[in-house]
């Protein structure tokens, strides 16, 4: 490996501390320090000004599913619809994004010829380039219409599953396209890790399974995918923080409800952010402090999520 | 790749001997074989459809990938054996997921620029929205442009310093527990959701100026919020990708550390963390939900004081123009999408071509 750590290895002279020295090293040191301030600072003003809507709530904010924040007197929210819709539409994002990005990564790393294969790669990242607000104008403006007659068929020959009954709405904006959009957003995340740790698998496991005879299939099965297991769940997981927390496509796509629905095919549902991103314009009284009140739970939420996947991450990097 | 298949023998005239059925090498298709079966499915599936009357590109697509998968697993299967016959499937899989991400990549570029270009002109980029009533066929996103230019500069403005020194701290100062922290938190920062940053700033300018305050600086606050961590992590790779022995031979000539990592790291890393930034600012440059909390949603005039009043930038314009409804506001919101798309693909790419062109030549 090429990379070190000069603060280990080099050592700079020692000596009396020239100014420059002193100046330079503290305020590199306060660049850091800040960031840290920064963080806590988010979570500290988020507590602090979700606090007056909390304490006035006069339903359960955590089992609650209506949305009368808007008022001075007797306020009562509730987070459970939305943190729902959330955790549904970014679970649906991610049932459809990881096998298709594995598949994307193991095309690009083991199938693609060798030449273009850096070049696909790029291709792949520029999904992630495009902005979230373009993918929701994408969404309701060419999406949705190819969709509609496919729901309508997906309810004729699948309506006995529970996710797919019917009314199908007639304008697709439901929870199964802002799922499919989401997944789009998420893909390239997905394929760049599971890309990684394809990569660094040893040519030696590799080489063995073809000696012994193995297909190609068989080479991946058995020497690859065992390998790249916690690179492919951290990506994952981190695809999962990204999805939670996406705001302008869900905002500009679905036709929100606060109510817990599981029909994938009608409209209803909301997510979070999207909440936050429509309701503030119009949020009077309590209103922005119980926004700030929700956003605080999907910051949690997202918290907890991309921690495990850091986890996952390195505790791959301590054992390769 | 063709190892495996270059082993079998020619036919299956050694099937009888034991070693053979235990390996099952069995015989092998011939190689023109996959395209040619693939050719002769588009086609009768084409065929099919056309004379059906039911003709529909997504359904030839379905009828040509499965037909595909069918055939060639049965024809391997019936010709050489079951597990050549798995690897076959998987292969036409493995195709099938890359060109199903292509399709959504191919659909949103076609559209935004097939829609874009029809209200994309001078005209429209050199005008505001200011006294253009939202049905009337005129305006144009001169305001939104000169807003994201402002908002994004301000935020590259303060984060660039920051995140800069930071990875300068984490490589050639840090160790120990600051340093884990700090490493840890900038993992940690990269995950927050946009509009959880916006909120952050919303709560901060209350607390500062008093509620209903918004303003451009509010903006560049909470995309830096979203910047910091991402150049943080890409510059800190950069300066490790410095050679020590650089370093050393600066520190023999009794230069002090600082100027060793101003004249002597920083220049060698120029290229890689010039990239990483324009990464970074193409990630933002494109934040909206952040934007309308901080920056508001309804400014139509040209503003070009981040201090003062209601800043519109081309993400928010998109939406705020989708949120109207009418057929004119979705062509301003495609014309702007365009304009968008433009200035990230160009972001983007000159990244790319500087990483490629001046990048630190490691090898001797």
């Amino acid at each position: 490996m090429t990379t070190t750590d000069p603060s280990v290895t080099a050592r700079e002279p020692q000596g009396k501390r020239r100014v420059g020295d002193v100046v330079f090293a503290n305020s590199a040191k306060g660049s850091g320090i800040l960031i840290l301030a920064i963080l806590a600072g988010v979570a500290a003003f988020l507590i602090g000004q979700s606090y007056d809507s909390l304490a006035a709530n006069t339903a359960n904010f955590f089992t609650s599913s209506e949305w009368g924040a808007n008022t001075r007197e007797a306020p009562a929210f509730g987070v459970a619809a939305l943190a729902f819709g959330t955790v549904l539409a970014a679970a649906i994002a991610l049932i459809i994004a990881t096998p298709i990005a594995i598949g994307i990564a193991l095309f690009i790393v083991y199938y693609a010829p060798r030449r273009v294969a850096a070049v696909l790669g790029y291709v792949v990242d520029l999904l992630a380039a495009i902005p979230s607000v373009v993918y929701g104008l994408w969404g309701i403006g060419w999406l949705v219409v190819q969709l509609v007659p496919f729901y309508a068929s997906l309810e004729t020959y699948l309506g006995w599953i529970p996710f797919f009954s019917g009314p199908v709405s007639t304008t697709g904006r439901t929870m199964l396209t802002v799922g499919i959009v989401l997944a789009v957003m998420i893909l390239p995340i997905i394929t760049a890790m599971s890309r990684d740790v394809f990569q660094q698998v040893p040519q030696s496991h590799r080489e063995a399974a073809l000696a012994l005879g193995a297909t190609r299939w068989e080479m991946i099965r058995m020497a690859v995918l065992p390998f790249g297991r916690p690179g492919i769940i951290g990506g994952a997981m981190l695809g999962l923080g990204r999805a939670l927390g996406e705001t302008m496509a869900v905002a500009m796509i679905l036709s929100p409800s606060l109510v817990i629905s599981w029909f994938l095919l009608q409209s209803g549902n909301q997510t979070i952010a999207a909440h936050i991103a429509l309701q503030y314009p119009e949020a009077t009284g309590y209103g922005v402090s119980a926004l700030i009140s929700a956003g605080l739970v999907l910051f949690a939420i997202t918290l907890v999520v991309n921690m495990a996947a850091r986890f996952v991450v390195s505790r791959r990097k301590e054992f390769a | 790749m063709s190892a495996s298949t270059q082993l079998s023998p020619s036919s299956t005239e050694g099937g009888s001997t034991p070693s053979a059925n235990t390996l099952s090498l069995g015989g092998t298709l011939p190689k023109p074989m996959p395209p040619a079966t693939l050719a002769a499915i588009v086609v009768l599936g084409a065929g099919t459809l056309y004379a059906l009357d039911a003709w529909s590109l997504p359904m030839l697509a379905v009828i040509t990938i499965v037909g595909y998968m069918v055939a060639i697993t049965t024809a391997s299967a019936f010709y050489e054996n079951g597990r050549k016959a798995k690897d076959r499937l998987v292969t036409a899989v493995v195709y099938t997921c890359f060109a199903l991400a292509m399709v959504p990549l191919v659909s949103v570029l076609w559209t935004v620029l097939s829609s874009g270009l029809v209200r994309l002109d001078g005209y429209f980029l050199q005008v505001s929205m200011n006294g253009v009533t939202p049905s009337m066929d005129a305006g144009g996103a001169y305001h939104a442009i000169v807003g994201t230019l402002m908002i994004t500069g301000f935020a590259a403005v303060v984060s660039i310093p920051i995140g800069l020194l930071t990875a300068v701290y984490l490589v050639e100062y840090g160790r120990g527990r600051l340093k884990q922290a700090i490493t840890f938190f900038v993992d940690v920062m990269t995950g927050i959701p946009s509009i959880v940053a916006g909120l952050f700033v919303v709560a901060l300018w209350i607390m500062l100026f008093g509620p209903g305050k918004t303003n451009g600086a509010a903006g560049a606050i909470a995309l830096s919020v979203l910047m910091i961590p991402v150049v943080v992590r890409s510059c800190e790779e950069m300066l490790r990708l410095v050679p020590n022995e650089l370093r050393e031979a600066s520190y023999a000539l009794g230069v002090p550390k600082w100027l060793t990592i101003v004249k002597v790291v920083l220049p060698t890393a120029i290229a890689g963390i010039t990239t990483g930034i324009m990464l970074a600012l193409a990630r933002v440059i494109g934040e909206t939900a952040p934007l309308i909390l901080t920056a508001g949603s309804s400014a139509v005039a040209i503003n070009w004081n981040l201090f003062e009043g209601q800043m519109m930038s081309l993400p928010v314009f998109i939406y705020s123009q989708v949120r109207m409804g009418g057929a004119i506001n979705y062509e301003r919101a495609w014309a702007a999408a365009l304009t968008l798309i433009i200035v990230v693909m160009l972001l983007f790419f000159a990244a790319r071509m500087i990483s490629r062109l001046f990048a630190p030549k490691l090898g001797r």
